[in-house]
């Protein structure tokens, strides 16, 4: 079975002014959805392969065959890192809960973790993004190159940030840290918390 | 002290294929933020006293990013001309024939080649050091000097050279690309 492109669980104008209807639309319709376009196609003759979870195909990049696993890589990796973006992102949802606890504990706290996420987002050179992720049971900041996927080196993301310049360009061009420090207005940490205990 | 090179034509002079307000940011902010990252990150370093070339020819991590990228877009604007497109003449329009079979089959191939590469770089027509050409893609900073090759055209393949006058559309930037190539700048590269 194909994958299609998940709704958005808000409208295109939610998150303004922090992220305008405008990109969430393109990246929406015309980027996320030409990830899932692509990584069809590349699963066409392997329709195993295609019946997994998105996750479960990008956690195990080596069931997929040599040929197309730069493909399943890249746009298997687009379509499950958007799916997760769109839904952890909403306005005004406070920082609380399980997560919240885990970060004040093992991060050294809310504004420590704001930093050193911002700067994982920053610095990563090119095209990628920012995660928080869980790995042996412990929180880690981290950011990955173009699509790839913490899954596929067995780090469970929890929160990502976008930092394709398609994710801010229209409305912050260059300025990506500009960009970077909107997001945290637009965290939705409900759903943080669900992927969070989801780890456990 | 690397400085920014003035821009070969005035902002306005690609339009209605580059606009202005790419220009503006391409060359004033990122192009620019290159430069100044650069110099702040050789200042009391061994590289310090280098040339550009040397730089990236000797250097990694964020020194090589920058420097590579200095290089990489003054090659990208000289590539551009508001006098440019049309196709390869000269000697490097036979070479060109002799390597891909035909003028529409280099661009055709070129085209693709920048087209799929994914995420953040550049695509290159290069002379390798054999004297064929070949055509290269390289992700991020990514540079030909780097393999021992000589650049000859190349096109900006991060999403900033595009974003703002085609969107997503990548492969109708590179269809404008071809109406401002500067083939007596990669004429004169294939000669040097």
């Amino acid at each position: 079975m194909a994958y299609s492109l998940p709704e958005l669980p808000y409208a295109y104008d939610a998150l303004e002014p922090y992220i305008d209807a405008k990109t969430m639309e393109i990246h929406h319709t015309k980027h996320h959805n030409a990830y899932i376009t692509n990584v069809n196609n590349a699963l066409a003759d392997h329709p195993d392969l295609a019946a997994k979870p998105g996750e479960e195909l990008i956690t195990d990049l080596n069931a997929v065959p040599e040929s197309i696993r730069g493909a399943v890589q890249n746009n298997g990796g687009g379509y499950v890192n958007h799916a997760m973006f769109w839904e952890i992102m909403k306005k005004d949802v406070p920082f609380a809960g399980p997560i919240a606890d885990a970060i004040n504990a093992e991060l050294g706290g809310f504004d420590k973790f704001k930093d050193a996420f911002a700067k994982a987002g920053a610095t990563r050179f090119g095209s990628g993004w920012a995660w928080l992720v869980v790995n042996g049971g412990k929180l880690e900041i981290m950011s990955t190159a173009n699509q790839d996927s913490p899954l596929s080196i067995g780090k469970k993301p929890v929160l990502g940030l976008d930092v394709w310049e398609h994710a801010y360009y229209l409305h912050y061009q260059n300025r990506r840290p500009d960009y970077i420090q909107a997001f945290f207005n637009v965290i939705n940490w409900d759903k943080v918390n669900e992927f969070y205990l989801a780890t456990k | 002290m690397h400085t920014l090179p003035e821009l070969p034509y005035p902002k306005d002079a690609l339009q209605p294929h580059i606009s202005e307000e790419t220009i503006n940011y391409h060359y004033g902010k990122h192009h620019n933020a290159y430069v100044t990252n650069l110099n702040k990150l050789i200042e009391g370093t061994e590289f310090a006293s280098k040339s550009l070339e040397d730089i990236i020819k000797s250097s990694e991590g964020g020194i090589f990013n920058n420097a590579a990228q200095v290089y990489n877009h003054t090659f990208y604007w000289n590539c551009l001309s508001p006098n440019g497109g049309g196709v390869a003449s000269g000697l490097l329009a036979k070479a060109l024939i002799a390597q891909f079979g035909s003028l529409e089959k280099f661009r055709e191939k070129f085209t693709q080649t920048a087209a799929t590469l994914f995420g953040a770089g550049w695509c290159w027509l290069v002379k390798k050091e054999d004297g064929t050409l070949d055509i290269m893609q390289t992700s991020n900073a990514g540079c030909p000097l780097t393999y021992g090759c000589m650049p000859l055209l190349t096109v900006d393949v991060w999403e900033h050279a595009y974003y703002v006058d085609y969107r997503n559309a990548r492969p109708e930037y590179l269809n404008h690309f071809w109406s401002l190539v500067n083939w007596d700048f990669a004429n004169k590269n294939f000669a040097g």
